[in-house]
C-alpha cells in the first residue's frame, strides 16, 4: 500500500511465522509466500478508496465499555481450570523449563 | 402417525403441547435419522443419551402443565459453541479432546427454554471457510444433489462455515440448529440447502462460550425450516448477557409476533452495486423474483446504491485475520488442547500450532499476523478499518431511502467437493452479498426462494436496521409464503 508495495519472500514468510509461533518447514515457504502474495495484491485495491478524514472502525457497537465493581465475580475452582491441560500438576500448568 | 422428522419446531411444538406425541418420541425419530445420516459427515460428536435425558425431561413438564418455550425441540448445536463436559472441536485438530468447564451464554439459553442437544455439528475450521471443506473431521456433504447427472457421484458442499448445522436441518435429522456468522456463515449455507439462515444484528446474541473467529464480527444466530421457527429460536438465543462486552442491554421483543404478513408500503432497497459481473442469469432471474414478490405484497421497490460493496471482501479478509491471528494466539499446548512436545517452550509453541492448525487456519493467521505487524499496521488493518466505516456509512445512508434491503444470498447454488479449492480467493467470493452487512452489524436472513435450473437451492437475502429483526422476519415471512412449500431434498427422497 502507501508503505513500499509488499512483496513476500520465503525470508518474511519465515519471520511472520515465527511471531505467529508456527513452525513452516522450509520447502513450504516459498510456496505459501505465493499464496499469500496474491491475497496481499487483491486487498492492494482498497488504496481506490479515499479515506481522508475518516475515523477507522474498530467495533460497530455503538457503545462504550460498560463497567462494574472492581468484586471477585468467579473462580474457586481451579480443579475445573487445569482439567483440559496435558500436562497439569497440583493446580500448575507445566510447561518445558524456560529459566537455566 | 405423521412423520416427526418432517415437522417444523412451531408444528412440533403443537404436537406436543396437544399430547399428540411425546417429546421422547420426537427425540427417539431423531436419534434414529442422526445415526441415519452419518454418510454426511454432519456430526462431529453425537450425543443421544444428552438428547433422551433432556427429552424426559421436557415430557414431565409437559405433564404437569409447565411446558417450557422449546421444550423437546431436538437441536444441532454448531461444534463452536461450548457445551459444559461435551468435547467441543471448533473442528479443529488443535482442541482436541477439549470438554468445555462451562456452557455457552447462547447454548445455557437454548437449554433453560427446554431445547434438546443431539450433538456438536461440523463445521469449517475455527469457522473459516464457505464450503464445510476446511474440518478436522473432513467434509460435509449436502442432501441436495441436483439435477445434473454428473452431480449423483460428485459431492456437493453444504456452503460455510456453519456445514453441517445447514445440512441437518435440511435432511432432516435435527429440527433446527445454531450458527454463527462472521462474514457469512449461517446465511451462505442455508441457501445452499435451502433453509432459513437468521445473522442477528452484532450484539443480539451473547457471544460469550462460542470459540472466537473475528470478535467484532463473530454472531450467533438460528438455522431452521421456516421463519416462524427462526423467531422462536431467537427469542430464546438472544439477550442481554454482561459476560459480553459487546452484548447490548436492550429488550428482546417477540419475534413471533411480527410475521404478520403486512408489508404494505414498505421501502425495499434494491442495491444496484450486488448484479456482479458474471452472476448466473439464475441467480438474476430469482432476485427479480422475489422483488416481484415483495411488489405484489404491497412493498416498494427502491433502487439504491451501496457505492463501496466491491471493497467489503479484501477490508473482510484483512480486518478477519487480524483478529483470528489474535484470538487464536491462546492456542498454544498448555492450557487445553493437543500439545507436540519441543526442545524448549517457544519450539513446544510452534510444534503445537503447526500440527494443530489447517492450512486455511494457518493462512489466515499468516496473513493477520503480516497486517498487524510493524510497518504495515497503518496501510493494510488502519486502512481496512477505515473502508469498513465507509461500508457501514453506505447502509447508514441507504436506510434513509428504503426500510429493508433485499438481495441475492450467495452468487451461485452448492458446488461440488474440490471446487474452488486451489484458489483461496475464488472461494472468498463466495460471501460476496453476505460480507457488506457483516462489517456493518448490520442483521440478515437468508429465506428459500425454490429451485435454479441445476435443481439446487438458491436464497434470498433480506438485510436490516440495526437490532430491527422484526421487519426482517416480517419481509421474511411474505417471501416464504410467495415460494410456497419447498421441495425435500433428494437425500430425504
Amino acid at each position: 500500500m502507501s508503505v513500499d508495495k509488499a512483496t513476500l519472500d520465503a525470508k518474511t514468510v519465515a519471520k511472520i511465522a515465527h511471531l505467529a509461533r508456527i513452525k513452516v518447514p522450509e520447502e513450504d515457504q516459498a510456496g505459501l509466500a505465493q499464496e499469500l502474495n496474491k491475497i496481499l495484491d487483491w486487498v492492494e485495491q482498497l488504496n481506490e478508496v479515499d479515506t481522508d478524514g475518516v475515523a477507522p472502525m474498530t467495533s460497530v457497537a455503538a457503545q462504550t465499555l460498560r463497567r462494574r465493581d472492581d468484586v471477585v465475580s468467579d473462580g474457586g475452582y481451579p480443579d475445573k481450570v487445569v482439567k483440559n491441560a496435558t500436562d497439569a500438576a497440583e493446580h500448575f500448568f507445566s510447561v518445558p523449563k524456560v529459566v537455566e | 402417525m405423521t412423520n416427526l422428522t418432517h415437522l417444523s419446531m412451531a408444528e412440533a411444538l403443537e404436537g406436543l403441547r396437544s399430547k399428540q406425541f411425546t417429546a421422547t418420541e420426537l427425540t427417539e425419530a431423531y436419534v434414529k435419522a442422526v445415526e441415519a445420516a452419518r454418510p454426511l459427515n454432519a456430526f462431529i460428536t453425537e450425543t443421544p443419551e444428552i438428547a433422551l435425558r433432556q427429552a424426559k425431561a421436557a415430557d414431565e413438564r409437559y405433564a404437569a402443565g409447565k411446558a417450557l418455550p422449546l421444550d423437546g425441540m431436538p437441536l444441532g448445536i454448531k461444534d463452536l459453541f461450548c457445551t459444559e463436559g461435551v468435547l467441543t472441536t471448533a473442528a479443529s485438530h488443535i482442541l482436541d479432546g477439549f470438554h468445555p468447564p462451562y456452557e455457552s451464554t447462547v447454548t445455557s439459553n437454548l437449554f433453560r427454554d427446554g431445547a434438546v442437544m443431539l450433538g456438536k455439528l461440523n463445521l469449517d475450521e475455527f469457522a473459516m471457510g464457505s464450503a464445510n471443506i476446511t474440518s478436522h473431521y473432513g467434509p460435509v456433504l449436502n442432501p441436495w444433489t441436483g439435477k445434473d447427472p454428473a452431480n449423483a457421484p460428485r459431492k456437493l458442499v453444504p456452503g460455510g462455515s456453519s456445514g453441517g448445522s445447514a445440512a441437518s436441518v435440511s435432511g432432516r435429522f435435527a429440527i433446527a440448529a445454531t450458527g454463527t456468522d462472521t462474514g457469512g456463515s449461517i446465511r451462505q449455507p442455508a441457501s445452499f440447502v435451502g433453509i432459513v439462515g437468521l445473522k442477528p444484528t452484532y450484539g443480539r446474541c451473547s457471544r460469550w462460550g462460542i470459540v472466537a473467529f473475528a470478535s467484532s464480527l463473530d454472531q450467533a444466530g438460528p438455522m431452521t425450516r421456516t421463519v416462524k421457527d427462526a423467531a422462536l429460536m431467537l427469542q430464546s438465543m438472544a439477550g442481554f448477557d454482561p459476560k459480553d462486552s459487546t452484548s447490548v442491554d436492550m429488550p428482546v421483543p417477540d419475534f413471533a409476533a411480527a410475521l404478520t404478513g403486512d408489508i404494505r408500503g414498505l421501502r425495499v432497497g434494491i442495491p444496484r452495486e450486488y448484479r456482479v459481473d458474471g452472476m448466473p442469469a439464475e441467480v438474476e432471474r430469482v432476485w427479480q423474483q422475489g422483488i416481484e414478490w415483495l411488489k405484489a405484497a404491497g412493498a416498494v421497490p427502491v433502487e439504491i446504491s451501496l457505492p463501496h460493496t466491491k471493497y467489503a471482501l479484501p477490508t473482510y479478509y484483512i480486518v478477519a485475520p487480524a483478529e483470528c491471528s489474535s484470538n487464536l494466539a491462546r492456542y498454544d499446548g498448555v492450557r487445553f488442547g493437543l500439545r507436540v512436545e519441543g526442545k524448549d517452550l517457544k519450539d513446544m509453541y510452534e510444534n503445537t500450532r503447526a500440527a494443530g492448525f489447517g492450512k486455511e487456519v494457518r493462512r489466515r493467521i499468516l496473513i493477520g499476523t503480516y497486517v498487524l505487524s510493524a510497518g504495515y499496521y497503518d496501510a493494510y488493518y488502519l486502512k481496512a478499518q477505515k473502508v469498513r466505516a465507509r461500508i457501514a456509512e453506505d447502509f447508514t445512508k441507504a436506510y434513509e431511502q428504503c426500510d429493508v434491503i433485499l438481495t441475492p444470498t450467495a452468487p451461485s447454488t452448492a458446488f461440488a467437493i474440490g471446487e474452488k479449492q486451489d484458489d483461496p480467493i475464488a472461494m472468498y467470493l463466495n460471501d460476496v452479498f453476505t460480507v457488506p452487512a457483516s462489517l456493518a452489524g448490520l442483521p440478515g436472513i437468508s429465506v428459500p426462494a425454490g429451485l435454479a435450473n441445476d435443481g439446487l437451492p438458491l436464497g434470498l437475502q433480506l438485510l436490516g436496521r440495526p437490532f430491527d429483526e422484526e421487519t426482517l422476519l416480517r419481509v421474511a415471512g411474505v417471501l416464504e409464503q410467495a415460494a410456497g412449500p419447498q421441495p425435500l431434498p433428494p437425500y430425504v427422497g
